[in-house]
């Protein structure tokens, strides 16, 4: 019986992120709109444009390759599979032990790999300008991201997400080194999401994209998925923030349904409120030049190496 | 038994060089030549996996030196490397059968090809310095040979000869670590070595020259200079067994040295293998990411994946010194985890690229693309090695890379603030390179497979034989074995850290679901087939779901590419183009990159140029200053020769006397 309700929240939790995934982004660009005294279109308006997409015909590109029409399925399954071994309501989910948080990041780096190789599949220049400059982006934000890692399993005395909230929510208070891992992931995040300032989800203006020319030729069904594996990893850099700098509410898996429900509030008003500073910080910066981004990714390589540093000095006095 | 089998194979790999000179008329040699080095090689891999009944066998054969006789020995570390040197031996031979039959010169080849083979099993099985040394020798000087198989071309003469240098450079160090090792009296056997006691000089002396012995046959920087002009030389097979087996012989060799012989060790030990070790990491990721040349770009790859092994050794030093056994054990584990792993998909890539070579006659990256439709199955095979070397789950790369990281996040126990602080600057090295060889992957692949192909030989490719295809699907299946069932190869690993490093993982065959955890499972815990089952598991339904409610058509028409294709193949991305960005953010710092354009001015209608110089900073401070100060040496001692009689008298009496003052010292 236990199990049964333990596989039933996993399965939960995994349906969860999946829907609220586009909410997510329908809720930011509303606001987006709202801060821009637009009207915007509905919160639910990324799944009747996905939907509308999956029953739309594929147009593949003449010299299209196998690799370009699993690559999608494959990008969506692994950030998926990501997304929901983050705590999202609930820690210790019957299959949260399957992969700490190393190997969450290294599933997301696979999910990047096989959609930059799908941007160079069929041989477009802006194919290969997208791939190219996601690959440096990730080669620097994927370190900086080790780096917060360290620091946070050097807190908690461990890499797996579920034991890490709990040992945040046990040990409340305020730490400089924690703080700064929280900067560098927020700039991370940002980064890793192609957000303003470093790259505009809404462009398509050629010279400026990064994630939509990698795209570019996708259409159809493959690129609903691809949309969706996109909003998949906003939502899990939200929930990755959630659990681990903030993880007040957060139920433990044998606290039974009451404690969930809780928790799943207080999961939906934690995305809300990082969608609504998201959308806060997009609206009042600027894009800046593609190679600006790696000082800002540096400075977030730097934040977070400065913490890890801070965390062994104070460790041992 | 096995040690006899072992030796056995060996001199029958010796015979089988012999056959290849006798019977070189035959067409067939080539052929039969690898057949029976396959045969060989599969037989010394059962030797080293079959239980030995004792712990340790050991015996003492009547060859070499009189008063020492060879003394050769396998124990849980010799059977390990004994196992990873002739997998990647059976593997090899296999795709030579029929990637050896295109060899234009078989007889530059085939003598020297299982010679050299048993020389790197019988430095695994030495027991003594000589023996040890002599095998050493046998592998440079046969693998020397097989860089010099083209050797009609300028820049494989060139590249022989750097190799001959590194390698009597690091023969030398070796041969000064032994015979400090074995001291005056000239106690030689390993087992005399492991009693004797050595003083704090000695040991770190010992050290340093083993780092240069070892390290300059494994590549780590800034020894690493030859590898990327040699591995690349010699054939395709050959290739894969420099890169994939030789390197970690020489680790075989500096684990013998620093964790056998020179016995418990001080803490820092570990700070040259670190340091180095993350300069290899770095400098080898950074060259690959800017290589066109596929082979050399592989190549760049080894050392950086050298760096990493060293890495881990080094943290196991650091914990073995302070007596954490556990944490010992993982860096251990790690070390010899990537040892395996790289061993199979380095040489994977070789075969790929050795299979591109003659499918398509290009090295180049930028004249080839779009193989993925020519060379389908070569381009799964070679997807494959990519993925599980860019160190991306569920496939082999990532666990043993996923391990060391486990192994650094325990460094704050440690108590030497050296180390201490030196640990996360190694691991932002790691993280670094880690990303970086994602990306350097993403290129190779992406501009060699996919694309439109950029010249009508690439247009042409074809896939190999059926035996290097097999021998690429086997090596394959293997990475994916290591990726999913990891518990298995690391309880494998268990004994050989239990008596190098004095502790040993917990049992990971008893944890359920086949998962590992390194500490306990509070710490960490991965389980490469449970996600490798949901990622399926998720794409299926993702693909179920789609077909059944949404849409199943699709249809073909030509690229879009914001509204206007270019024809010319030309104008797709290229791999100097790819590597732009990185090359612009992390050149000036790495590597010394100088751009220049050259633009005509307005209504002048020559084309633009833009040209790129890239300098290895080591060969330039490094190289470059020595060779001078050799040459000035040589042309200031040209004097000695055109001295008068007397002048030569005097100068012999006063170096007998030096001598002697020396000696009464």
């Amino acid at each position: 019986m236990t199990l049964l309700f333990n596989i039933l929240a996993q399965g939960v939790q995994m349906l969860l992120v999946l829907a609220l995934a586009p909410l997510l982004i329908g809720f930011v660009r509303k606001l987006k709109a709202r801060l821009l005294r637009r009207k915007g279109p509905p919160i639910i308006q990324p799944w009747l444009d996905l939907i509308r997409l999956l029953r739309k015909e594929v147009v593949l590109a003449e010299n299209a390759s196998w690799l370009y029409r699993v690559a999608p399925y494959l990008i969506f399954a692994m950030i998926w599979v990501a997304a929901s071994l983050v705590p999202t309501f609930a820690t210790g989910l019957t299959f949260s032990w399957s992969a700490d948080l190393i190997a969450i990041i290294a599933l997301l780096g696979s999910a990047r790999f096989f959609l930059a190789l799908a941007g160079m599949d069929i041989g477009t220049s802006f194919g290969g300008i997208g791939s190219s400059r996601e690959a440096m982006f990730g080669s620097l934000a994927e370190p900086a991201m080790m780096m917060i890692v360290f620091t946070v399993s050097f807190v908690a005395g461990t890499t797996q997400l579920s034991e890490i909230a709990a040992y945040m929510v046990a040990n409340m208070e305020l730490r400089a080194s924690v703080g700064m891992a929280l900067v560098a992931l927020l700039i991370v995040a940002i980064a890793e999401n192609g957000r303003i300032p470093v790259d505009n989800p809404a462009t398509h203006l050629e010279l400026t994209m990064v994630h939509e020319a990698m795209v570019l030729e996708y259409s159809g069904r493959y690129l609903a998925l691809i949309e969706l594996a996109s909003a998949l990893k906003l939502l899990l850099y939200l929930s990755l923030i959630a659990c681990v700098f903030f993880p007040v509410g957060l139920a433990s898996h044998d606290a039974g349904a009451e404690a969930m429900m809780i928790g799943l509030c207080a999961y939906i008003l934690k995305l809300a409120i990082g969608g609504g500073a998201l959308a806060l910080f997009e609206t009042t910066t600027a894009k800046m030049r593609i190679f600006r981004v790696p000082d800002f990714l540096g400075a977030g390589l730097m934040l977070g190496l400065l913490a890890t540093l801070l965390v062994f000095v104070t460790r041992s006095l | 038994m096995p040690l006899y089998l072992a030796l056995t194979c060996v001199s029958a790999l010796l015979t089988v060089s012999i056959y290849a000179i006798v019977d070189r008329r035959n067409h067939d040699v080539s052929r039969n030549v690898y057949r029976l080095c396959t045969g060989l090689c599969g037989v010394l891999f059962l030797a080293a996996v079959m239980p030995r009944g004792a712990h340790v066998v050991s015996t003492t054969l009547p060859l070499g030196l009189p008063w020492i006789g060879m003394h050769f020995r396998i124990d849980v570390l010799t059977a390990f490397f004994l196992a990873v040197v002739n997998l990647g031996g059976v593997a090899a031979s296999a795709y030579a059968i029929g990637y050896g039959a295109h060899e234009k010169e078989p007889m530059r080849v085939l003598p020297f090809y299982p010679v050299f083979l048993a020389g790197m099993n019988l430095v695994v099985l030495a027991d003594d310095a000589f023996t040890f040394l002599v095998a050493w020798e046998f592998m440079s000087l046969t693998s020397w040979a097989l860089v010099l198989t083209h050797h009609h071309e300028e820049e494989n003469r060139r590249a022989g000869f750097v190799y001959l240098l590194m390698a009597s450079f690091g023969g030398f160090a070796l041969l000064m670590a032994f015979g400090v090792l074995g001291g005056v009296g000239g106690a030689y056997d390993f087992a005399s070595i492991r009693e004797s006691t050595k003083e704090g000089w000695k040991t770190g002396l010992v050290l340093a020259l083993a780092l240069v012995g070892m390290g300059s046959k494994a590549g780590l920087a800034p020894l690493h200079i030859w590898l990327p002009l040699a591995h690349p030389a010699a054939p395709s097979h050959v290739s894969a067994l420099m890169s994939g087996v030789m390197t970690k012989v020489a680790v075989y060799g500096f684990i013998r040295v620093v964790f056998d012989l020179l016995g418990p060790p001080a803490f820092w030990w570990s700070v040259e293998p670190m340091t180095f070790g993350a300069a290899s990491a770095l400098i080898g990721v950074l060259f690959a990411t800017i290589q066109s040349d596929l082979k050399k770009l592989l190549a760049y790859s080894t050392i950086e994946n050298i760096g990493i092994i060293f890495i881990a050794l080094g943290l196991a030093l650091a914990f073995k010194a302070n007596g954490m056994a556990l944490p010992a054990a993982l860096a251990f584990t790690a070390a010899l985890f990537h040892v395996f792993n790289h061993s199979l998909f380095k040489s994977l890539l070789f075969f790929g690229a050795g299979a591109v070579l003659h499918g398509s006659g290009e090295r180049s990256i930028e004249r080839l693309g779009g193989l993925i439709h020519a060379m389908p199955k070569t381009a799964i095979l070679f997807l494959g090695g990519c993925v599980a070397i860019a160190a991306l789950p569920p496939l082999n790369g990532f666990v043993s890379e996923w391990l060391v990281f486990q192994a650094i996040l325990l460094s704050p126990a440690l108590p030497q603030w050296t180390v201490k602080l030196l640990v996360p600057a190694v691991g932002v090295a790691l993280a670094l390179s880690a990303a970086l060889g994602a990306g350097c992957y993403i290129r190779a692949y992406g501009v060699a497979f996919l694309g439109r192909p950029r010249s009508e030989a690439a247009r042409a490719a074809h896939d190999p034989d059926r035996w290097s295809l097999a021998a690429m699907a086997v090596l394959l299946t293997l990475c994916l074995m290591a990726g999913l069932l990891p518990s298995l190869l690391i309880d494998t690993i268990s004994p050989v850290a239990k008596d190098f490093v004095g502790g040993r993982m917990p049992t990971q065959a008893e944890l359920s679901w086949l998962s590992i955890a390194p500490i306990a499972e509070s710490r960490s815990s991965y389980n490469g087939l449970l996600v490798f089952l949901f990622i399926l598991f998720s794409a299926y339904s993702a693909r179920w779901v789609i077909h059944k409610f949404g849409s199943a058509r699709s249809r073909r028409a030509p690229a879009w590419d914001c509204g206007y294709i270019e024809t010319s193949p030309m104008t797709q991305y290229t791999g100097s183009s790819f590597a732009q960005p990185i090359r612009r953010t992390l050149g000036a710092i790495a590597f010394s990159v100088r751009e220049r354009l050259d633009m005509p001015a307005p209504g002048d209608t020559r084309a633009a140029r833009l040209s790129v110089d890239i300098k290895d900073r080591i060969f330039d401070y490094l190289y470059a200053p020595l060779t001078r100060a050799v040459e000035s040496c040589a042309a200031g001692l040209n004097i000695l020769s055109l001295l008068t009689i007397q002048e030569y008298l005097a100068l012999v009496f006063a170096a007998l006397v030096f001598l002697l003052v020396l000696v009464a010292i």
